[in-house]
């Protein structure tokens, strides 16, 4: 697999008259696992979708190995670059099976023919996912959980070295939301796939990124391996928190305790543990 | 990630037996169309026997039967299987490419639009044949330009959109009534036939057009068949698919308008034809893969049987338009009603 240099420089973009990315620059770690994290509505999605040619730059550009990826061919940007919105629309009746297969629409010309080369694709997808026993069964049946694993096995049949995901951890409960994470390390580990998503907990971020990026005001305010990014400070300005960062014991990786203004220890020790978050 | 033989193996076999089933359904639905369109060519006022039937096709005189056969029932089934396809198809893309079952062109202004071309190039202008399908086609791209144009503020949002089609659709309506009244020889025939579609009067030369049409545009269509389903997922799963969603749009917009205002132009905007032949072909048990092919033969079905129970079967004769406009309302009702309750698209 060749690794393949992302990065935005310069970039602005929006909607209409609404500015919502600002000149922004990044380089996408080839072959890592980049994590953006930021407030809501700070323009994270809005990046993912510069970043894949959904919307176009109105200053700057987006650059795949150096050129400009509004100057590659779709079909060919889509064999490199694949994206996971954040909430996809599942057609009506659809089966795991037929839906996963449609990620090989860049690898099809017009009226080519269906291979063997994308049978075994979807196969490797599903297994991947695990979602090889839900093969035949519809979406809509599904739990959360394995619609989200059809959602990403889709995304793997497309076999992009590079894939943007939004979100892919949302509506998942936590033992979901590893194992989709972890899934994608495994990914990342065994075929060196890029990989860029966006994520809401700033812990599950931490743990998973080898670059853990901030987003605020339509820009990056931080950048760089979680343990310089995920800070008291960062946390203040990105999201108008105060907390307390520990290290994680077992993953050795900053974790993020907030502090609110109730549920205090009168020796004013970090809060204790009350709710489940 | 290496993969249990088994497992290939089922995959492979539940994909053969899915397009098995596939084309299964659309063997049945083509059987259908031949079936409704012998019936129609043997079986009217008075009964023809297939011989006869078949010789008069290949150009013999057969005497008693020549003039019912050649002149009056062969035009006719003709052109409901061509208005049919046609509709079936146009309307089929429509919903598919916007991801709504009310976004079709009978709904949203589009034949109404073609339509009322056609009847403003036929009375005021006193113009025929060819000409007056490219105003139909002109009209029917105007109307969708027009519609889309009102409707979209920050991207189309599907139910405004529709709002905005059925309002124009009735001011069309009142047009093509108010022309009609105008006319010198108005006739209740002809209003029907412009308001809600008619076979009636059908001639064979001027089917050529209307099926180079369906053809030419029938075609394009058919060639974005990949690039429609994979919009089903939405626009930004498809854009990443590698998709171009605009230029998708276009080449889509402009045949699938092509299309229906061909056969407006001839037949009128045969009620509800393009809105339902999608919805029924999808329910069809065994039917997945894309909609378009079966949606089309579908299409022809409903003209084909709408017509024969309007002429015979019912206690007076009626138009297919009337037959078929009985069998959509309900359906249209439905959906606006479940759009209600979900207060957004349906
Ligand atoms: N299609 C759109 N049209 C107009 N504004 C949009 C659209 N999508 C997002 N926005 C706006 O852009 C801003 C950033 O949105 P987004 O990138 O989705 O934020 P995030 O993913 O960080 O929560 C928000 O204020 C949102 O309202
Ligand atoms: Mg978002």
């Amino acid at each position: 697999m060749t690794l393949h240099a992302l990065t935005t420089s310069g970039l602005s973009a929006g909607y209409g008259d609404a500015v919502i990315l600002d000149g922004l620059d990044l380089a996408v770690l080839p072959g890592r696992i980049t994590v953006i994290v930021g407030a809501n509505a700070c323009g994270k999605s809005t990046l993912l979708r510069a970043m894949s040619r959904l919307i176009a730059p109105r200053r700057g550009q987006v650059l795949l190995d150096g050129k400009s990826i509004h100057h590659i061919p779709s079909r060919e940007l889509a064999r490199t670059l694949g994206l996971l919105p954040q909430s996809p629309i599942a057609p009506e009746g659809i089966t795991v099976a037929d839906l996963v297969s449609r990620g090989r629409h860049p690898h099809q010309g017009a009226f080519a023919r269906w291979t063997r080369g994308d049978d075994e694709a979807v196969a490797a997808a599903l297994a991947a996912t695990r979602t090889i026993e839900l093969a035949e069964r519809p979406m809509d049946e599904l739990s959360g959980g394995q619609r989200q694993r059809a959602w990403i096995a889709m995304a793997l049949a497309q076999q992009t070295e590079v894939l943007l995901l939004d979100e892919p951890t949302t509506f998942l409960d936590i033992s979901h939301q590893i194992e989709v994470l972890d899934l994608l390390t495994d990914l990342n580990q065994t075929r060196g796939t890029t990989i860029v998503m966006v994520l809401h907990d700033l812990n599950l971020a931490a743990r998973y990124a080898d670059e853990l990026v901030a987003m605020a005001g339509g820009r990056l305010y931080a950048c760089g391996r979680p343990e310089e990014v995920l800070t008291e400070h960062n946390v203040r300005h990105v999201f108008g928190l105060e907390s307390r960062i520990i290290i994680d014991p077992t993953s050795g990786r900053p974790i993020m305790l907030p502090i609110g203004r109730h549920r205090m220890a009168t020796d004013s020790r970090p809060a204790r543990s009350g709710h489940p978050d | 990630m290496t993969l249990p033989a088994p497992a290939l193996d089922a995959l492979i076999g539940n994909r053969r037996r899915r397009l098995s089933r596939r084309r299964l359904v659309i063997a049945l639905l083509l059987s259908i169309v031949a079936a409704l369109f012998a019936l129609t060519l043997v079986l009217g006022q008075s009964y023809t026997s297939p011989g006869d039937v078949i010789r008069v096709l290949l150009g013999e005189d057969v005497p008693g039967a020549g003039f019912t056969v050649g002149q009056l029932r062969l035009p006719r089934a003709v052109l409901s299987v061509l208005a049919g396809l046609s509709f079936g198809l146009g309307g089929a893309a429509f919903q598919i490419m916007l991801r709504n079952p009310l976004a079709s062109p009978d709904i949203i202004g589009i034949s109404s639009g073609a339509s009322a071309a056609a009847v403003f190039a036929i009375v005021v202008l006193s113009l025929d044949g060819p000409a007056v399908s490219v105003f139909a086609v002109a009209a029917g791209l105007g109307v969708a330009l027009l519609v889309y144009a009102l409707s979209s503020r920050n991207g189309v949002a599907g139910t405004r959109l529709i709002l905005v089609g059925i309002g124009v659709s009735a001011m069309l309506e009142s047009f093509i009534l108010y022309v009609l009244s105008g006319a010198p020889a108005w006739t209740l025939q002809e209003a029907l036939r412009w308001l809600t579609g008619s076979v009636n009067g059908a001639q064979l030369d001027q089917m050529l057009p209307l099926l180079v049409a369906l053809a030419g545009f029938g075609g394009l269509l058919l060639s974005r068949t990949r690039d429609l389903e994979a919009l089903r997922l939405g626009e930004d799963t498809a854009a990443a698919l590698g998709v171009r969603i605009a230029r998708t749009r276009i080449v889509v917009i402009v045949a699938a308008v092509g299309m229906i205002a061909f056969a407006t132009a001839m037949a009128g905007p045969i009620a509800f034809v393009a809105f339902l032949s999608g919805p029924i072909a999808a329910r069809l048990p065994g039917s997945n893969g894309s909609l378009l092919v079966p949606a089309a033969l579908t299409g022809a079905i409903l003209v084909l049987a709408g017509d024969y129970c309007g002429q015979f079967l019912l206690p007076s004769r009626y138009p297919v338009g009337v037959v078929t406009g009985a069998l959509g309302a309900p359906y249209l009702i439905f959906l606006i009603v479940r759009i209600n309750r979900s207060g957004g698209s349906p």
